[in-house]
């Protein structure tokens, strides 16, 4: 009836485990509590779950990835001091079958479930505001590809509380992931996680794609668009091409799991290497799917903060296309191991450092836009700053590691450790951070309390150092990543320095949750009126702070880059007369419910409860099909109240409201 | 007149980006006239061809999928762990009057755009139906080929090579079923609602995903068994 599912699932005999799922389980029954105690279901249901509008799923997204950022950094947390503690004749408290599960957690949730929503989320909230869109090709498709992701998040969360968490790393290398060495259900649940969301991050990049190149405003021509909205394009054909490797690699080892197939097997002629290139095929560009964005985020920030048009738009837009396409050229640098041989070695080595150059000429552009510049030292710039800094040591230790004789001292070393996170925390993560401080008056309305966005930051930045450049010692010292326990004496006090920095970031992240609470109580002192508080350039600042329903009340025509800034410069006044009915299209559960499906389908599977497997399948495609005969899609908005909002808005700019 | 409704009249054409150079003529001569002409009133962009060239990057993406089984498969294909090889297993001419039927799906799926855009109510669901017939037939083929390769001893589990090639060829064969479903809920579509614009775009989608499924058939054919045989 239940498949293998049964009570002794339930991890009861360790206490970690189950206080963090009462922990969990305490959340959620409070969120839930709350809401009904507020009268909000029916609000939350159909102004927000079944949304189909970019921006309110942009703020879902974003919402996911801070819960997520906040569960990934638990385990941090656990691994700092776990290595702190145990050294010698100490064994610190995790035993290494828990000490495995926390560090495939981290980087399965911090990667696929932090920051990846994190940039799908600010590609939707700010992408078609910035192209004059008023929204995405596929709006429902939108809230589809949300409901993908959190439920691969909830399930792959679930497992912490229902079984266990993978043990085999966070890209679940063969043969280890094979039903002979893992026999439980964590790789499973690893892999129905990541098909789920991945089949959302495979639609948004669809999505993205049409939307940029159809959606555009009047006159904004490709070399007219925001570098932002080039990163995503670009991002986005990443994600289309690189996102189907993904599925063909987990559906390949699942064959192997579940029908007795011999893919990457060590015996009847299986190849385990074959599944590691496969993964770093589609890993490799992950992380510039993650990176672009944020290249573009700073392209936004820095012209802004420095009052000046940004430097070498045109190079710029190449180099973030040369980015993409190198990207593609490198996999093989994460295993020069392998044995593959001096030629391919030398190849690899050298596409991975040529990818070097075109990033320095971004660096070096948003140096020289800052060069003269009157810079402005808010938040965003804050982080961009930080970020520079940071990303070119990760970016110059990247190319150490290109080269093959060092990576075979260095390969799975704490050295990788350090230089990855070198690029990802001083990349990814400072540039969503900037992002949504910079972004926020236009998603919500009102700003984040500055004076606590430089304090998380300045925690943010010494706790950065302090954790992770102890690791690069470490590294060359020869400690291995993924040790739960360690008897070298020298090791000791570098493991307890960079214990020391996870705590500096943990202070970081609390002050980041003070910020949003203090934010939101002082939101009215903090509100922005003129929905230009940056003095910014691109179109999403003509827009009121946040946007109404429909963007764009009249769709502006673009003559030059920075679109907004032109407009300014010309006095064009912003103020219509003349407005006409809004086509929209209208807010629909499929999304939601087909996700929900999936999610029983993918439990279902992984505890090979087979009714229920065929049930949920079939109640997936059974939606959809509803859902073809729906014609009940569209609606208009008045001309008359698009008239009422514009003026109202228009009033609060003038300060009478 | 507005100025916005001139606008919409006189410049709305020329003013799709890449056209902006010959959009700023048009406009230089209103703005001359004194006019604001910074905005665009009405907007329309067109839903069928975004929904095409949707369908389009999803295909493309879906080819990709297919090209990571290719490459597995070209990887695999001789690691037959002392079982059989494809020369042993492979049954040509059989496999030859599967290709065809998918071949002449193709060409009947084809006729059915035809009649779609002759307003065919009738002979549009009369092709798809005959498509219909075509692609049962290739899947009920390769299903039995399939149950005889398991019955005597050749199933996905016991090499490699096997693995490789029963995930190939039933990944292509799940597409088809896919595309069967879609054709069966296009039909009765068109039957109940007529060739309306929603149908139009989404018998496009269906017609240019089936071709795809053809080309990537063609792939499998000569890749797997020509090659398989000869080797």
């Amino acid at each position: 009836m239940f498949g293998k599912l049964t009570l002794s699932a339930i991890p009861f005999n360790i206490p970690i485990v189950m206080g963090a799922v009462a922990f969990m389980v305490l959340c959620v029954i409070g969120v839930l509590a709350a809401i009904t105690y507020l009268g909000k279901w029916k609000y939350l249901w159909t102004e927000w779950l079944t949304s189909v509008d970019h921006k309110k799923i942009g703020i879902m997204y974003m919402i996911l990835a801070f819960i997520m950022l906040l569960r990934g950094f638990a385990d941090a947390i656990m691994m700092r001091s776990q290595q702190a503690l145990s050294y010698g004749s100490n064994m610190g408290y995790l035993p290494p079958q828990h000490f495995d599960q926390v560090f495939s957690a981290h980087g399965t949730i911090m990667i696929f479930f932090m920051a990846m929503p994190f940039i799908i989320g600010l590609m939707n909230c700010i992408l078609p505001l910035q192209i004059g869109a008023r929204d995405v090709a596929f709006p429902l498709l939108n809230n589809f590809s949300f409901w993908l992701t959190a439920a691969g998040a909830v399930l792959v969360n679930v497992s912490l509380a229902i079984g266990n968490f993978s043990r085999a790393g966070w890209l679940a290398y063969p043969p280890l992931s094979e039903l002979h060495f893992s026999p439980g259900v964590g790789v499973d649940y690893y892999i129905w996680a990541l098909q789920i969301s991945g089949i959302g991050t495979t639609l948004t990049g669809v999505n993205f794609i049409a939307t940029i190149l159809k959606m555009r405003a009047p006159g904004m021509s490709m070399m007219r668009m925001p570098v932002f909205v080039w990163a995503s394009l670009c991002a986005s054909v990443l994600i289309v091409v690189a996102f189907p490797i993904l599925t063909v690699t987990l559906g390949l080892l699942t064959m192997d799991r579940y029908l007795g197939m011999h893919f990457f097997t060590n015996s009847l002629g299986g190849d385990p290497m074959m599944y590691i290139n496969l993964i770093w095929i589609w890993g490799h560009p992950e992380v510039y799917i993650l990176i672009l964005p944020l290249f573009g985020v700073f392209s936004e920030i820095v012209p802004t903060f420095s009052g000046k048009p940004l430097f070498g738009y045109a190079s710029m837009v190449y180099a973030t296309m040369a980015i993409a396409v190198l990207s593609m050229l490198v996999w093989l640098h994460h295993f020069f191991t392998m044995g593959a041989g001096p030629a391919v070695n030398a190849f690899y080595g050298i596409t991975t450092m040529i990818i070097a150059v075109p990033t320095g000429v971004k660096i070096f552009n948003w140096i020289f836009t800052m060069y003269r510049g009157r810079v402005r030292f808010d938040t965003p710039m804050l982080w961009t700053l930080g970020f520079l800094i940071t990303f070119t040591i990760g970016g110059m230790t990247g190319v150490l590691l290109a080269e093959p004789p060092a990576d075979f001292v260095l390969h799975n070393s704490l050295f990788l450790i350090a230089h990855f996170h070198n690029v990802i925390i001083g990349g990814v993560v400072f540039g969503v951070f900037a992002g949504v401080s910079y972004w926020f008056p236009k998603i919500t309305g009102f700003h984040l309390h500055e004076g606590l966005g430089k304090l998380a930051f300045w925690f943010w930045f010494v706790g950065f150092y302090v954790a992770f450049m102890p690791l690069y010692a470490l590294g060359l010292m020869g400690a291995t990543r993924r040790m739960d326990h360690y008897n070298v004496a020298a090791w000791h006090p570098l493991f307890i320095i960079a214990a020391v920095g996870a705590g500096i970031i943990a202070l970081g992240i609390g002050t980041q949750v003070l910020q949003l609470v203090v934010s939101f109580m002082q939101r009215e002192k903090l509100r922005d009126t003129t929905g230009d508080p940056w003095n910014g350039r691109t179109l999403e600042w003509s827009l009121p702070s946040p946007a109404p329903a429909y963007n764009f009340a009249r769709i502006p025509i673009v003559r030059e880059r920075d679109a907004y800034w032109d407009m300014k410069k010309r006095g064009v006044d912003l103020k219509g007369s003349t407005f006409v009915p809004i086509h929209m299209p209208r807010n629909k559960a499929t999304g939601f419910i087909m996700a929900g499906c999936m999610f029983v389908t993918g439990f279902a599977l992984v505890w090979q409860i087979w009714w229920l497997v065929i049930a949920g399948f079939a109640a997936t495609v059974a939606t959809l099909i509803r859902h073809a005969f729906d014609d009940d899609r569209d609606y208009h908005i008045g001309a008359d109240e698009v008239r009422k909002s514009e003026a109202l808005y228009d009033r609060v700019k003038a300060g009478s409201v | 007149m507005s100025n916005e409704t001139l606008l919409m009249q006189n410049g709305a054409a020329a003013l799709k980006p890449g056209y902006a150079d010959h959009a700023a003529d048009a406009l230089r001569g209103l703005r001359q006239a004194g006019d604001a002409v910074d905005f665009q009133v009405e907007h329309h962009h067109d839903v069928a061809s975004t929904i095409q060239l949707g369908f389009w990057i999803y295909l493309m993406s879906d080819c990709l999928l297919f090209s990571g089984l290719f490459a597995t498969y070209a990887v695999l294909h001789g690691h037959t762990a002392g079982g059989p090889s494809g020369a042993q297993l492979f049954d040509l001419p059989s496999v030859l009057t599967e290709t065809m039927f998918l071949l002449f799906s193709s060409f009947t799926c084809g006729l059915a755009t035809l009649a779609m855009n002759a307003n065919n109510r009738n002979a549009t669901v009369g092709w798809l139906g005959v498509t219909f017939l075509l692609g049962a037939g290739f899947v009920t083929m390769e299903v039995r080929e399939f149950a005889h390769m398991v019955a005597i001893g050749a199933g996905p589990s016991h090499s490699a090579f096997l693995s490789s090639f029963f995930t190939l060829v039933a990944t292509h064969g799940l597409h088809v079923t896919c595309g069967l479903i879609f054709m069966i809920v296009m039909m009765v579509a068109v039957l109940r609602k007529g060739l309306t614009e929603t149908n139009r775009a989404r018998l496009n989608c269906l017609s240019l995903f089936w071709h795809f499924l053809d080309i990537i058939w063609v792939g499998v054919f000569s890749l797997v068994y020509l090659f398989g045989v000869a080797h």
